[in-house]
């Protein structure tokens, strides 16, 4: 094996090693092949030359959580096998459009590299990176093992890259395609899989909207027998869909395609019957335009279901209620806030098991509307779901004693997403600050990792977070705050803090200079309309070679603010790949 | 206890009701260190939710009839907020909006209308029917109809066609139907399921 060539020549003298190494390498090798968590491998890493070599000979997999913090060539030269790589590109603020196009997260350099030194790639996994077609192309050529892909939020590429990974990926395994900024031409690109190609067990195409080949799909889908997830988009009919499920009913995940449509009774039967035939389906998604006379289909379906995402499907309370009652394993769910505070309540009501709750806004700028949940809708599922622990909470309203009520009932969140969606509304009973509520997530929630805080906040509540939030790794901030203290105390106080991510909050120069050491031990900071100056921002980059430290200026504002603020650590140097409005400090 | 007297002066004024225009009485002033470029402008078209800018400064960022939105907020991905308007327009007027149909009844000067979302079941519907025009409309029978009442209901489906009501499960009622026509009882025999 070419990895045992290379290591006898690193350990040239076995002898002098043999008194303070009590197992060979070739043992710690294969014990450290056992280590799957990035972290441990991190930690192994660092106890002493041996293991740091044993572990970088060992180490399969990679996961980089900003992909400008090291570059292709160090990540390849310190790991030689690598078969798996996930990268993260750009900054999160970027699914919200504030982040300039063009800003880089650039796939392909990467790719280069990788077809010189792990030519036995299998598996990439990106999130927020810039892909282009081209890319994907090369991926498909120079990769003959190539397994599994996922895009994430991506964009920059088209249907004809998919094209191209379906026609010449041989091996693969997974092709999952979410949320994208996808340019979707054509379907064509399924028809594109060979006949003579079985392997697929993993196929998520939902993001997409233009009609696929449906003869084709079919075909797929009955010579992969291995198939287990299958999300397709909403240009497939519940006809097309049911003789799908005839053909796969092995499936454990499924995203339906649309769920309107004109079926006489027969048709009807059919379906409920391939539905009651998947016996395995535990997750399920889609249901695109679901109107609810077709639901009742699903009912048997939905006994085993671990996972219901109907974050696209606008239900109202009665429809949704009758729908959940069928959903008693139910451990996390996605909906829109057309189910109002009476859906949840039948949540709550039903769905004992729940751990992770996820709702979404219909209608997140129509500042008419007055429906969606309300702080009660979310109280009621505190009450029925005690092993809550992760939340996102699109809301009009909300109070600081329905919070406490909620972390009282539920105090292992690890995940506290909030977001009252009109910047800096206070407590609407008692028109007091929101403090009180983030105060009682960090005093009662020890676990807590992610918080996003959200309504009229003080100082007071970064005093809490700072004081009470002993594992947070990632906070986001928006119209919150009073002056520099209260992001001082959340630099201060949290240890854990990795990323931290802040926008139209006064928090300025001396806040930010505050946590000059501290950043080396985060990923990452954003700061955005805040009142941070391009000379703290020169400060602080000149003070610390190993972070980046990138502006990025508005049109037409004042020279001397520092608009929007990116700082990363990294070992890789200030980036060269930044557009003309990015300015590395 | 300082800092909560500020906040309170901050906020009354900006959560006291008062007739008139949002913002009409308090002067458009920006306050000097707000650092967000024109695309970013924050105006709050209630008038009792607070100006983003809660920081160092007393003056609120006046609001002004027009709603402009922040950019980026509410945080939601681009690609979910895309496919919901999308959704949104297609299924607005028949899902989301309430479902109005006209109603008109024999012999009746005037139509009516009634929301058919605001109903659950054929005999919800039917009740409402009889309050709103003052009659009797009986017993549905798969076999006779609304035989032996006054009047029958009737409606016009999506193909054109005159259905009795009550025949097709009330999902697909709602879905299918036009409009309604309270017809008499005599007429309506020969609607009647043979």
């Amino acid at each position: 094996m070419e990895s045992e060539s290379k290591r006898k020549k690193e350990s040239p003298n076995t002898a002098e090693l043999a008194v303070t190494a009590s197992f060979p390498d070739e043992v710690l090798e294969i014990v450290l092949s056992l280590l799957t968590s990035h972290r441990d491998r991190s930690s192994v890493s660092l106890v002493c030359k041996d293991w740091y070599r044993a572990e970088r000979w060992s180490r399969t997999q990679v996961f980089i959580g900003n992909c400008y913090s090291v570059s292709p060539e160090i990540l390849t030269r310190r790991f030689p096998n690598i078969r798996s790589v996930t990268l993260k590109g750009k900054p999160r603020f970027s699914d919200f459009n504030l982040v300039p196009p063009n800003w880089g997260a650039d796939i392909h350099a990467w790719l280069v590299a990788f077809a010189a030194k792990y030519p036995f790639l299998e598996e990439l996994r990106l999130k927020r990176m810039a892909v282009s077609d081209e890319s994907l192309e090369f991926l498909a050529s120079n990769f003959p093992n190539f397994k599994l892909l996922s895009l994430l939020s991506c964009d920059g590429f088209s249907t004809d890259g998919l094209a191209a990974i379906a026609t010449h990926c041989k091996n693969l395994t997974e092709l999952d395609i979410q949320e994208n900024g996808i340019e979707d031409s054509s379907g064509s690109w399924l028809s594109c899989f060979p006949e003579s190609f079985t392997s697929l067990e993993v196929l998520n195409f939902a993001n997409l909207t233009s009609e696929v080949n449906t003869d084709a799909l079919e075909r797929l889908v009955s010579r992969c027998k291995s198939l287990k997830v299958l999300k397709v988009n909403k240009s497939i009919s519940l006809e097309q869909l049911q003789r799908l499920l005839v053909r796969a009913p092995q499936l454990e995940e499924l995203g339906t395609g649309s769920f309107l449509q004109d079926l006489t009774a027969r048709p009807y039967a059919d379906l409920e019957s391939a539905f009651n035939n998947c016996k395995n389906i535990h997750t399920l998604s889609g249901l695109w335009e679901a109107v609810p006379l077709y639901l009742p289909a699903l009912y048997n379906s939905c006994a085993n279901l671990t996972f219901l995402n109907l974050s696209y499907t606008a239900l109202q309370s009665g429809e949704f209620a009758k729908l959940v009652v069928h959903c008693p394993r139910l451990r996390r769910l996605w909906v829109l806030d057309t189910v109002e505070d009476k859906g949840l309540e039948a949540v709550g009501s039903n769905c004992p098991l729940l751990e992770e709750l996820r709702v979404f806004p219909a209608d997140p700028f129509d500042e008419e509307i007055i429906h969606g949940v309300t702080e009660e809708g979310f109280v009621a599922v505190s009450f029925g779901c005690r092993r809550l622990h992760y939340v996102l909470y699109f809301c009009r309203q909300m109070t600081n004693a329905a919070v406490a009520t909620i972390v009282q009932n539920c105090p292992n969140f690890t995940h506290f997403r909030l977001c009252i969606m009109t910047p800096g509304l206070p407590d609407y009973l008692t028109n007091e600050p929101m403090d009180e509520a983030f105060g009682a997530v960090v005093k009662t929630c020890s676990k807590l990792q992610r918080l996003s805080v959200s309504g009229l906040l003080t100082d007071l509540t970064f005093e809490y977070i700072g004081k009470y939030a002993k594992n947070l790794e990632t906070l986001s901030v928006a119209f919150a705050g009073r002056s520099d203290r209260g992001m001082q105390c959340v630099l201060e106080g949290c240890p854990k803090l990795r990323k931290l991510e802040i926008r139209d909050c006064p928090f300025g120069n001396e806040a930010l200079l505050s946590g000059l050491e501290k950043y080396e031990s985060m990923r990452s900071l954003w700061m955005s309309a805040c009142n941070v100056t391009m000379n703290a921002c020169r400060r602080l980059a000149k003070q610390m070679p190993r972070l980046n430290v990138e502006v990025m200026k508005e049109d037409g504002s004042d020279d001397s603010q520092a608009d929007k603020v990116y700082i990363y650590r990294t070992v890789a140097g200030p980036r060269r790949d930044a557009p003309p409005s990015v300015l590395t400090l | 206890m300082e800092r909560l007297l500020s906040f309170e002066s901050d906020h009354l004024r900006a959560t006291e009701l008062r007739l008139g225009l949002p913002g009409s009485d308090k002067p458009s002033v920006r306050p000097k260190n707000n650092k967000r470029a024109s695309s970013e402008i924050s105006q709050e078209s209630k008038s009792n939710s607070c100006a983003s800018n809660a920081g160092n400064d007393d003056e609120r960022d006046s609001a002004p009839p027009a709603k402009v939105q922040v950019v980026g907020w509410p945080p939601i991905r681009s690609y979910r907020k895309n496919t919901l308007q999308v959704q949104a327009k297609t299924s607005e007027s028949e899902l989301c909006r309430g479902m109005y149909v006209k109603v008109s009844m024999d012999g009746a000067p005037y139509l009516r209308k009634i929301d058919l979302k605001v109903y659950t079941c054929y005999p919800e519907l039917l009740n409402a029917l009889e309050n709103m025009f003052q009659l009797t409309i009986g017993k549905y029978s798969e076999r006779e109809g609304y035989n032996g009442s006054d009047y029958a209901p009737t409606y016009e489906d999506k193909d054109g066609d005159w259905m009795l009501v009550g025949d097709v499960p009330w999902g697909m009622f709602i879905t299918t139907c036009k409009r309604l026509r309270i017809m008499r009882g005599s007429e309506a025999k020969g609607l009647a399921c043979v």
